[in-house]
């Protein structure tokens, strides 16, 4: 009996799209110890899920398995007949997949869809297999598991769904688990638990752990060994300690460097900064508040506070870092900032100016002040519109210079936002995630606005160009003297760029102060919960 | 571009550049006279001579089924543009309007829109036929405001749709005027959906078209439609096949083709 759970040798993916094939995993190799935890580590479009696609063979309908052998405790899975798979799969390979919330059947019960698995693998009858599953829903850490079990999945959060995910990956005993990007959709301080979960089960039950991750921190603090993918092929493999605390090839160095967890330093602009009056705030709010009506079916529509009395101030030239996590309010409050929203009681002032009331024309001519960067740059930019359309549509807004000049200013702004002048052309639809990023963010900056509102703008990015995309915006602060309020669920990310910091927790804050105080020594509980909660903080 | 080599999408290509030929320059397929019979020839069978037969009259089917393209196809496709441009309009105003000024404005005028709809429209064509008159143009009026119920829901659908991109709230944020938010995010945005409907919804209006002329309310006798020739040859359908067969066969094989490629286009999409 081998040492190994699985080794997998040269395997080579390839997808077709149209007449052209796609060599997605260009034959790699891979081995898991039993009982051990291996992160596979890349970026969007390494091939890393294409490889655990492949190895439960469930590859989208274009893709094959062009070569390659994975000897699963002595028999090749990529050889195996399908009726065989299927006896594999859930039983001695488990899966936990990557969104919680699109992986289980809406119209089963929780319970319902583990017995499911226990009764096809086990065989056990349907009065143990429920019982089981409740076992199993105590076992990954929900309380109650007897109600758990008869609840539907839209009654419990990401975090517990990923939960019973995970419980139903390991509930037929497997010898192995693939887990994709198994926390990516969660909160850190959720994350953490989960993680904690899935390791101490992994712990008990001498469970061998295929983890596929974007998240260097993750695989730094979770890890046995580490292997690094890059454009389909393996760039570097090894234990954890080695591959990431003293990386030797150079684009794990890269990564490493790039990764917010691991690298906690505030970047700096390679140009020196314009001078500016720090104390002046740019924008002050006091006392925000907002109240939503919630609407369910079958209950009274009843008050939900998503933000309660938020003060905060953004000294002109400064970046002000908004944390929290999911349903903290701070995007609610940013959109308030921006007026984007009306608040129902407090004010917006800008360079002290109320501007909390202001409607239609006057609101209109604010945005020559104000400007927004949205989160997700796949939706922000009309897919009809070329690059120099989108950039120099501000500029067209405010009737600023003739149709040449607006084009030649859009021009002028791709470069500072360093793409090249050849995008112009081209539409959204054409460009890579970073590359809209800095479209987006090239728009923003076109009416040489005093603020910039930016909702989360690099967490839907890869860490390379998430640390591009914040470089670009401490330079681009540095010659312009921009004020930011940033919001962001990620303390590294806080790290990289604010100066100043507020921590919001269910519409309040908890805590606010200077970056180097605030990260250094939280004085609130819950600042230091999430300090603690981000991935790599372990390794340090 | 596989899709277009499709045999049965080659063949709708080939029937739609036919029509378009006939009605703008019927003399290259047909060069003879619509209008001019000759006794001697009256109700002759198709030949090589005449491919669809003789009427009545001694005229050449065939050369009437040509020259009446131009009509019945003019009728369909300003049908299609009436329709596609008022219930667009009306679409694009109610799904603007709703949820800020004009919510009770847009329901009201989604209940005539539901009105509109529930009607037959080959009814609601006879009504504005009967009000405004005999003749294709009033045909055409009235298919086209019995297809601009379904533009107006479709489109109403496709700004609402929009209107929740982010896009369109950036471009707000932006400081772009509503209107142009309206007319350069959401109109474009939106007017697929509604201009691939209005490809299919040509196949239904040439049909419509010539079901009313069929019945009576379209050209003034000697000028050919395709409708019209249907309905003179249903007196001779026991001894003359031809004067109704083949005629609506064109109307049938026209309708297939453009529906076809209407969902060609819907689906390259």
């Amino acid at each position: 009996m081998s040492d190994n759970i699985l080794e997998v040798s040269d395997l080579q993916v390839r997808y077709r799209v149209g007449r052209r094939r796609i060599e997605a995993v260009r034959g790699i190799d891979l081995t898991v110890p039993r009982g051990g935890i291996v992160a596979l580590v890349g970026e969007s479009g390494s091939g890393k899920s294409s490889v655990s696609q492949a190895l439960i063979r469930r590859l989208a309908g274009n893709g094959e398995i062009a070569a390659g052998r994975a000897v699963f405790d002595g028999q090749d899975l990529l050889q195996l007949p399908m009726k065989r798979m299927r006896a594999i799969r859930g039983g001695s390979i488990g899966f936990v997949p990557q969104d919680p919330n699109s992986s289980l059947n809406p119209t089963l019960r929780i319970g319902e869809q583990l017995v499911e698995g226990l009764r096809l693998h086990l065989k056990l009858g349907r009065e143990e297999a429920a019982q089981r599953a409740v076992r199993i829903l105590g076992d990954v850490g929900l309380s109650h598991p007897e109600a758990r079990a008869r609840q539907y999945p839209h009654e419990l959060s990401g975090g517990m769904k990923q939960r019973v995910l995970i419980g139903m990956a390991w509930s037929c005993e497997p010898q192995l688990v693939i887990a994709d990007e198994p926390t990516s959709a969660l909160d850190v301080t959720v994350q953490r638990l989960v993680l904690d979960q899935m390791q101490q089960l992994a712990a008990d039950r001498g469970t061998a752990v295929l983890m596929v991750t974007h998240d260097l921190g993750v695989a730094a603090d979770r890890a046995e060994q580490v292997v690094v993918m890059r454009h389909g092929q393996v760039v570097d493999a090894g234990p954890t300690a080695a591959v990431l605390h003293a990386p030797t090839h150079e684009y794990t160095r890269d990564l490493v460097a790039a990764a917010p967890g691991l690298n906690s330093v505030r970047l700096t602009a390679s140009a020196a900064p314009v001078a500016t009056e720090a104390s002046h705030p740019i924008l002050e709010i006091r006392e925000l508040r907002k109240t939503f009506t919630l609407r369910r079916p079958g209950a009274a529509p009843e008050p939900f506070t998503a933000v309660d009395g938020v003060s905060l101030a953004v000294p002109a030239g400064r970046t002000v870092a908004l944390v929290g996590e999911s349903g903290s309010g701070k995007t609610t409050t940013a959109r308030m900032a921006a007026r984007i929203e009306t608040p129902d009681s407090g004010s917006v002032l800008l360079d002290g100016q109320d501007v909390t009331t202001l409607r239609g024309e006057a609101l209109r001519q604010l945005r020559r002040d104000v400007q927004v960067v949205y989160q997700n740059p796949f939706g922000s930019l009309d897919p009809r519109m070329s690059v120099a359309q989108i950039i120099a549509e501000p500029l067209r807004a405010f009737g600023l210079g003739g149709r040449r000049e607006q084009l030649t200013e859009a021009r002028r702004l791709l470069d500072a936002v360093q793409l090249a002048e050849g995008l112009a052309d081209r539409r959204p639809a054409e460009l890579s995630g970073g590359q809209r990023q800095r479209v987006a963010i090239a728009r923003a900056l076109a009416l040489s606005p005093k603020l910039l509102v930016l909702d989360e703008p690099v967490s839907a990015l890869d860490v390379s160009v998430q640390q591009q995309v914040l470089q670009l915006l401490v330079d681009l602060q540095a010659e312009r003297g921009v004020g930011y309020l940033f919001i962001t669920h990620d303390f590294g990310v806080v790290r990289q760029i604010a100066d100043e910091v507020v921590v919001m927790r269910q519409g309040r804050v908890v805590e606010q102060g200077p970056a180097e105080r605030l990260l250094s020594a939280p004085e609130h509980e819950y600042t230091r919960a999430l300090l603690e909660a981000v991935p790599g903080t372990a390794a340090r | 571009m596989t899709k277009l080599l499709r045999p049965t999408t080659l063949v709708s290509i080939l029937v739609v550049l036919l029509c378009v030929v006939m009605a703008f320059a019927p003399q290259l397929i047909a060069p003879g006279d619509p209008l001019a019979g000759t006794p001697r020839d009256r109700l002759l069978p198709p030949s090589a001579e005449h491919l669809f037969g003789t009427d009545s009259l001694g005229r050449d089917v065939f050369t009437r089924v040509v020259h009446g393209a131009w009509l019945s196809l003019a009728a369909a496709t300003l049908a299609v543009g009436i329709g596609g441009l008022v219930g667009g309009a009306i679409g694009l105003l109610c799904g603007a309007a709703r949820g800020r000024v004009g919510t009770a404005i847009d329901f009201v005028v989604m209940r005539f829109v539901d009105v509109l709809i529930a009607v037959p429209g080959i009814l609601l064509a006879l009504i504005v036929v009967a009000t405004l008159g005999f003749g294709p143009w009033s045909i055409a009026l009235g298919v086209g405001l019995g297809a601009a119920g379904s533009f107006a829901r479709i489109m109403r659908a496709q700004v609402l749709r929009v209107r929740g991109e982010e896009y369109v709230e950036a471009a707000a944020v932006l400081g772009v005027r509503p209107l142009g938010v309206l007319g350069r995010h959401i109109l474009p945005n939106a007017a697929r959906p509604v201009l691939a409907m209005a490809a299919l919804e040509l196949g239904t209006a040439v049909l419509s078209v010539s079901a009313i002329s069929f019945l009576g309310f379209g050209v003034a006798p000697p000028a050919p439609e395709w409708g019209s020739l249907v309905s003179a040859g249903r007196d001779y359908i026991a001894t003359s096949w031809w004067l109704t067969v083949l005629p609506g066969a064109v109307i049938v094989g026209v309708v297939l083709a453009v529906t076809r490629l209407a969902r060609v286009i819907g689906e390259s999409r």
